[in-house]
């Protein structure tokens, strides 16, 4: 496949970064898309040009890292995947690629596709954790009973990698599908509920001191998210906050 | 609790509860009017009553007002703040590929509704607060009957103004396709709900504005 490819160059957080003209020749359909960008960035090196920065770790879709707005849309076009796993073959012969970083202004450019994705850190700091003493007498999480419903619907939400794809598709920059998986993976288990109140009141207010936007339910997050995390999470943290706002 | 009102998700619910009264206001709006087509005389009647009803006038009404300007300054707010939370703007963003148009234009669907609004009020309302408060003539008549039906067919006598209803009634149709289930997802309805929800909000969104175009549409055709 020869391919042209229209990527964000930003040199660092500060410059003000614009869209470049790439061509990339005799691609396999059988690469990732982040293969396809090996392939383009040693084409850059061979010629002496600074190659693209781009987010990427494990390469098989759990770590979050790969990010990339890939023809309008974050990981691309394939649904279900993260960048690493969105393969050549959704795109033909002779295409025209755009590839922007995760635009919001929580998630500032940092060097042309890649973002600082930190303060999802810090929403997760506030409270998406549960206080365990460890000192060595710690009770078995399996001798707590928890019905499979409850365990299923905590381990969907506990499979969000916080990749920001959410995010980057939400037309308001809402971190709400995030917010509310990390507050429904402990909400929905026995180990969760001693510190619900403050949890879900110090996520929220860490993700709107972020400058996230504020939720419109189109539902584009939960089409773009690689894990399929169901906008039910949103629901389920309205809910929480409520509850927790009443006590 | 005027900390959850502060938060991002409790102006989401703010604008949802504002919005399931407005919800029940248009359902009530529309079963007066849709009167307007089966018996003038009923109609006449049932419009005397809300137009002198001192629970309805002094209550009802400063509640309806506020809640409609809270719902469209509350949707002001919320567009800029997530303009500014955007930050720089895509050079190529397919919204189409993962969300409704409605739900994605929500707040140009919101200005349509306002614009009618205005003229709404410039039609009926202002005209009524100006024979009762000013004119403070209370009586409801006119030429020795109850006005109401004359005026509601008279309003409907241009075709411009019709053609003004039937869109305005279009972009309502729009905005409650995406804000009926919206308002309930908001409030934190729960998926299991999620499936009635969708097909009674449908429903709703639909046979309402249409109802309304199909009443303004009768009058002009059947205007006395």
């Amino acid at each position: 496949m020869n391919l042209t490819l229209k990527i964000w160059r930003q040199k660092d957080a500060s410059s003000k970064g614009q869209m470049v003209d790439y061509k990339v020749t005799d691609i396999s359909e059988h690469m990732s898309f982040l293969e396809m960008m090996d392939v383009l960035n040693e084409q850059l090196v061979n010629s002496g040009d600074e190659p693209v920065a781009f987010d990427h770790d494990c390469r098989e879709g759990i770590c979050g890292m790969c990010s990339m707005y890939i023809n309008g849309e974050a990981h691309g076009p394939d649904r279900g995947v993260t960048t690493c796993q969105l393969h050549m073959r959704m795109f033909k012969d002779g295409d025209t690629i755009t590839i922007e970083p995760f635009r919001a202004a929580a998630f500032p450019v940092i060097k042309d596709l890649v973002v600082d994705r930190m303060a999802f850190e810090r929403i997760q700091q506030a409270g998406g954790y549960i206080s365990v003493n460890t000192s060595g007498n710690t009770q078995d999480a399996n001798a707590l009973p928890i019905s499979k419903h409850a365990a299923d619907e905590a381990m969907d939400a506990a499979t969000c990698i916080g990749c920001g794809a959410c995010v980057a598709s939400c037309k308001n920059s809402s971190a709400m599908l995030f917010v509310g998986a990390k507050v429904s993976q402990y909400a929905l288990l026995p180990q969760g509920q001693v510190e619900a109140v403050d949890r879900v009141q110090n996520m929220v207010a860490q993700m709107d001191l972020e400058g996230f936007g504020n939720c419109t339910n189109t539902g584009a997050c939960e089409i773009e998210c690689p894990k399929g995390i169901s906008l039910e999470n949103i629901a389920r943290m309205n809910r929480e906050l409520m509850k927790a706002s009443l006590k | 609790m005027s900390g959850f009102f502060k938060s991002s998700i409790g102006r989401k619910v703010a604008m949802a509860l504002s919005a399931f009264f407005l919800m029940f206001f248009l359902l009530q709006h529309f079963a007066i009017n849709s009167l307007s087509v089966f018996s003038a005389d009923l109609f006449n009647e049932v419009s005397h009553f809300m137009g002198t009803n001192w629970l309805i006038q002094f209550v009802m009404q400063p509640i309806l007002i506020l809640g409609v300007v809270f719902h469209f300054v509350m949707g002001f707010i919320l567009e800029l703040k997530n303009k500014k939370a955007n930050g720089v703007s895509y050079a190529k963003n397919n919204g189409a590929a993962n969300s409704s148009w409605m739900s994605r234009n929500m707040i140009w669907s919101g200005v349509a509704i306002l614009a009618f609004i205005i003229l709404h009020f410039i039609d009926f309302w202002f005209p009524e607060i100006n024979t009762k408060f000013i004119q403070g003539d209370w009586s409801g008549m006119h030429d020795g009957e109850l006005r109401y039906f004359h005026e509601l067919q008279h309003k409907f006598l241009s075709p411009i103004r019709v053609g003004a209803y039937v869109l305005a009634f279009i972009f309502l149709a729009l905005h409650l396709l995406h804000g009926f289930t919206s308002a309930f997802q908001s409030m934190g309805a729960t998926a299991g709900r999620k499936k009635t929800l969708q097909t009674i909000g449908k429903a709703y969104s639909i046979i309402i504005p249409f109802g309304f175009i199909i009443i303004a549409v009768y009058h002009h055709l059947n205007h006395h």
